[in-house]
C-alpha cells in the first residue's frame, strides 16, 4: 500500500498526489512513469511522474480527472492508501547538452515537462518553455516551470491569460525570428504535439514528444502501447515513452487512442450513478 | 479390480453448451471412489517409466498407490516433496507428453491419469487441511540460522518453484513480482475456466507458508538491477522473468483497433478481470466475429475467452495441418466442443480497417505443406492466388512470445541469444554472471508450466551448492 502524503487540487480538473514510494523515488529519472491502481477493482493507470524526493520517499503524480478511473483516484484525501504503484517505468528522457532547447507544454502535459525542463536546464541547455491550457483556470505550474527555465511564455486556446492562441504561435514566431533551435521537447494533448511536430519538421528542428498510449501492465508484455515510429512498431512502455516526433505515424496514434472510447463513456456514467464496483448495466 | 483395467475413469465436466456462457472451471474433477478406481488401474512397474518421464521427479507409482488405498493425506506428502504446486500441475500440465505417455499401459490402452488424480490429491489436501507440503516447519531452520538470501526475480512457475525449495532448503527468500498479483503466465495467461484464481491463490498461499516473502510491483531492471541485489545482501539470484513480449505477424493494418496480441487479451480478462466489466474497471472489446491467429494452448485460451464474452463466431486461423497444432490435445478437444471453427493451413496477409480504424476484415491466403522446418513441422508455403477475404471485428495474435526484455536491458553482461533467451548452463541454470541463475521460459522461450517447474528446483539445488561453497559451508 502506498500512502497519500500531500493532495493538492491544481487546477479545476487537475489534481495533484504526492505519494509515498522510497524506493521508486530513489530510482526514478526524468521522463519515466508510474503504473497506479487504486483499488481491487481498478484499472492500472500509466502517469508520468511530476516530482520525486528521494530523501522523504515520496513521488509526485499530476493527473487530470477524465475519464472514471482518474474521477475515483482524484478522489482519494490525504492519508488514504493507493493499493498499487509500480515504476519507474520506461527509458528515461536522453539528457545532454544541446544548446538551445525549447520546452512546450499543454494542459496537464506541463506536470510531465516540468522535470524534463529541470532536467536539461541542469544539463546546462538554454531553456525557452511555451506552456498553454485552453483557459486561465486550466494553467498549472506556471511558477515552477518559470523557475526552471530561462525564458517562459504562456498562453491561452481563449486569450483569458497570456497570449492568446496556441504555443505552436509562440514557437513559430521563435523561429520567424531566426533563433537557433537545436531541439524541441513537446509534451501535451495528441493533436498539440502533431501540430508541433507538423512545424518543426518544416525547419528540419530535431523534436521528442513523450506519449501517453493506452497500455495495461508497462512492463512489455501487453503491446497494446503499439506506437507506429520510423515505419517500425515499437512499444510506448519499454521503448519510450520519448520518440523522435517526426518519426511518429500521428494519425495511427489518434485512433489507437479512441479504442475504448464508449467503454469509458459508459463507465465514467455507471460511476457517476453511484453505481462503482456495484450494479450491472 | 473390477473396473476394465483398459479404460480410464472419465472426469465430470461442465457441458459444452453451458460452458462456453461462464468462466466456471471446464473440469471438475473426480471424487474419492473415482480417483480410488482410477488409481486402483496402475500396475505399480518397479522401474516407474511414468516418474521418469515427470520433469520434477514426482514418485508416481508410490502416491498412485496410496490414492488407491484410499490414504489421501500420505498421497498429498508423497507429491509434495518434489512439487510445490500440484493443484496447478494437475491442471496444466501436458501430461500426455510426459508422465501418461511413457505409462506402460500407454502402449496397449488408456494410461493412468495422472494428472486427474494428482489434482484430486490436491484439492482433497486443500478441502481437509490435514496433509504436510515439500518441507515442515520443523524441517527449516530458525531464521537465525538460514543458510543465506536469494532473491527470486519474477513468479511464476519458475520463480514460485524456486522459492519453494529454497526456503525448505533454509534460505530467507525474497521473490520481487513486477504486477500487482503473484502468479505470473499462471495469474495474467491462463483463464480462470482452467486454472480458477482460488487455486493458484492457495497454491501461492502455500508457497509464502514456507516463509516466502512475496514483493509486488517490484520491477526488477527499474527499480534494482540485479547488480544491486548481489550488492544489497543477496547471496544469489534466480531470474525467472517469463516470455512476456509479445511476437506479431508484422502484416499491414495490425495496429488496427481491434487487434490484440494474445498477451493484452489475456491480461485484461484475467488478471485485470474484465469479464467482470464494469464492476472490474478494465474494459476489453470482443465483437461478433473473431479471429485467433495461431493453434497453442494460449490460442486456445483467447479463442474460449472470446466465446465466453460474448461472440458469435470464433475461429482458429493456423497456418500448418491439425498436425502440427502446438496446443494440448485436450485443449483443442475442448474449443471444438464450444463451437471454435478451425481455419487450417490459412494465414493472414493483412488486415483492413474501417474508417474510425477499426478492424472489418483480414485477407487471408490458403497454405500447403512443404518440407519439414528447422522445427521439424511441415513448412507452410503459400499458394498462389487463393486469397480471400473473412469478416472480423476481433483478432487475437497468439504466434508466440519472446523472452521479456526489461532484466536484460538493465545488465549487459548477462548473455543472451540473438532472440532475447538468457544463456545457462542446462543442469544448474548459472548465467553468465556469478551467483545469478535463470530458468522457465526467459531461457526457453515460451514453453510449459511443468518444465519451468523443474528448471526453477534445478536451480534451486545449484543455488544451494553456490551459496554454501562460497560461505564456506559443507
Amino acid at each position: 500500500m502506498y500512502k497519500v502524503v500531500r493532495k493538492e487540487r491544481l487546477a479545476d480538473v487537475v489534481t495533484l498526489l504526492e505519494v509515498q514510494a522510497p524506493e521508486i523515488a530513489a530510482k526514478a529519472q526524468a521522463g519515466q512513469f508510474v503504473i497506479v491502481r487504486l483499488n481491487e477493482t481498478g484499472e492500472r493507470i500509466p502517469l508520468t511522474l511530476s516530482d520525486w524526493n528521494p530523501l522523504s520517499g515520496t513521488i509526485t503524480i499530476i493527473f487530470q480527472h477524465a475519464g472514471r478511473s482518474t474521477q475515483e483516484l482524484a478522489l482519494v484525501r490525504e492519508g488514504q492508501e493507493i493499493r498499487d504503484v509500480v515504476g519507474p517505468l520506461g527509458k528515461p528522457t536522453e539528457v545532454e547538452a544541446y544548446g538551445n532547447v525549447v520546452c512546450i507544454g499543454g494542459g496537464v502535459g506541463i506536470a510531465v515537462m516540468r522535470p524534463i525542463t529541470k532536467a536539461l536546464k541542469e544539463a546546462g541547455n538554454h531553456i525557452v518553455s511555451i506552456i498553454g491550457a485552453r483557459d486561465k483556470s486550466l494553467l498549472i505550474l506556471e511558477d515552477s516551470m518559470r523557475e526552471v527555465s530561462d525564458e517562459l511564455y504562456v498562453t491561452t486556446d481563449n486569450g483569458s491569460y497570456g497570449r492568446p492562441g496556441f504555443v505552436t504561435n509562440v514557437l513559430e514566431d521563435l523561429i520567424q525570428e531566426g533563433r537557433k533551435l537545436d531541439l524541441v521537447f513537446a509534451i501535451g494533448p495528441v493533436p498539440m504535439m502533431k501540430a508541433v511536430s507538423d512545424l518543426t519538421k518544416e525547419y528540419s528542428i530535431k523534436t521528442i514528444v513523450s506519449l501517453d498510449s493506452i497500455m495495461i501492465d508497462g512492463t512489455g508484455m501487453c503491446g497494446g502501447c503499439r506506437v507506429t515510429v520510423g515505419g517500425k512498431t515499437k512499444f510506448t512502455c519499454v521503448d519510450g515513452p520519448d520518440f523522435d516526433a517526426h518519426e511518429v505515424d500521428w494519425d495511427e496514434l489518434i485512433l489507437r487512442k479512441k479504442m475504448y472510447v464508449p467503454q469509458e463513456k459508459e463507465s465514467l456514467e455507471l460511476f457517476h450513478k453511484g453505481c462503482a464496483g456495484g450494479c450491472q448495466r | 479390480m473390477s473396473k476394465q483395467i483398459g479404460v480410464r475413469e472419465e472426469m465430470p465436466r461442465q457441458s459444452p453448451e453451458v460452458r462456453r456462457k461462464n468462466f466456471l472451471e471446464v473440469a471438475l474433477g473426480y471424487n474419492e471412489e473415482q480417483a480410488i478406481r482410477e488409481a486402483q488401474r496402475c500396475l505399480q512397474c518397479k522401474n516407474k517409466p511414468c516418474t521418469a518421464g515427470c520433469p520434477v521427479e514426482i514418485d508416481i507409482p508410490a502416491f498412485v498407490k496410496l490414492v488407491a488405498e484410499g490414504k489421501f493425506a500420505e498421497a498429498a506428502v508423497e507429491i509434495k516433496k518434489k512439487n510445490a504446486l500440484p493443484a496447478i500441475c494437475g491442471r496444466v500440465c501436458p501430461q500426455e507428453e510426459q508422465c501418461e505417455k511413457t505409462c506402460v499401459l500407454a502402449r496397449k490402452n488408456q494410461p493412468i491419469a495422472i494428472g486427474r488424480l494428482e489434482r484430486f490429491v490436491a484439492d482433497w489436501e486443500a478441502a481437509n487441511k490435514n496433509g504436510s507440503g515439500l518441507c515442515t516447519d520443523t524441517d527449516r531452520p530458525p531464521v537465525s540460522e538460514k543458510i543465506g538470501k536469494v532473491a527470486v526475480v519474477g513468479s511464476g512457475p519458475a520463480g514460485l518453484t524456486a522459492a519453494g525449495e529454497l526456503a525448505c532448503m533454509g534460505y530467507d527468500v525474497t521473490v520481487f513480482e513486477a504486477l500487482h498479483e503473484p502468479g505470473g503466465v499462471l495469474a495474467y495467461g491462463i483463464p480462470e475456466f482452467r486454472l480458477p484464481r482460488t487455486v493458484l491463490k492457495r497454491e501461492i498461499e502455500y508457497v509464502r507458508s514456507l516463509g516466502v516473502e512475496i514483493r509486488t510491483n517490484m520491477i526488477i531492471g527499474k527499480v534494482y538491477t540485479l547488480r544491486e541485489l548481489l550488492d544489497s545482501g543477496y547471496d544469489a539470484i534466480f531470474v525467472g522473468t517469463g516470455a512476456g513480449l509479445p511476437q506479431f505477424l508484422n502484416v499491414p493494418g495490425e495496429n488496427l483497433n481491434g487487434i490484440y496480441s494474445a498477451n493484452e487479451f489475456l491480461t485484461r480478462v484475467n488478471l485485470m478481470k474484465a469479464y467482470r466489466y464494469p464492476e472490474y474497471v478494465t474494459p476489453i472489446r470482443v465483437g461478433k466475429k473473431v479471429a485467433v491467429i495461431g493453434a497453442g494452448n494460449v490460442a486456445m485460451d483467447a479463442a474460449r475467452c472470446s466465446l465466453r464474452l460474448g461472440a458469435d463466431e470464433v475461429h482458429i486461423v493456423y497456418r500448418r495441418s491439425r498436425t502440427e497444432m502446438p496446443a494440448r490435445a485436450e485443449e483443442i478437444e475442448n474449443a471444438e466442443e464450444e463451437g471454435v471453427i478451425f481455419d487450417l493451413l490459412t494465414a493472414p496477409v493483412q488486415f483492413i480497417g474501417d474508417e474510425n480504424g477499426f478492424v472489418k476484415a483480414m485477407e487471408c491466403i490458403k497454405m500447403e505443406l512443404g518440407e519439414p522446418d528447422a522445427s521439424g513441422r511441415r513448412s507452410p508455403i503459400p499458394i498462389e492466388g487463393s486469397n480471400y477475404l473473412m469478416d472480423v471485428d476481433t483478432v487475437v495474435i497468439a504466434i508466440g512470445q519472446s523472452p521479456n526484455p526489461v532484466v536484460r536491458q538493465s545488465e549487459p553482461d548477462l548473455q543472451t541469444t540473438r532472440w532475447g533467451g538468457i544463456i545457462v548452463d542446462e543442469e544448474t541454470g548459472a548465467t553468465s554472471i556469478p551467483g545469478i541463475y535463470a530458468g522457465g521460459d526467459a531461457v526457453t522461450g515460451a514453453a510449459t508450466v511443468i518444465t519451468a517447474m523443474g528448471a526453477g528446483k534445478r536451480a534451486a539445488r545449484a543455488i544451494d551448492q553456490y551459496v554454501r561453497k562460497k560461505k564456506g559451508l559443507a
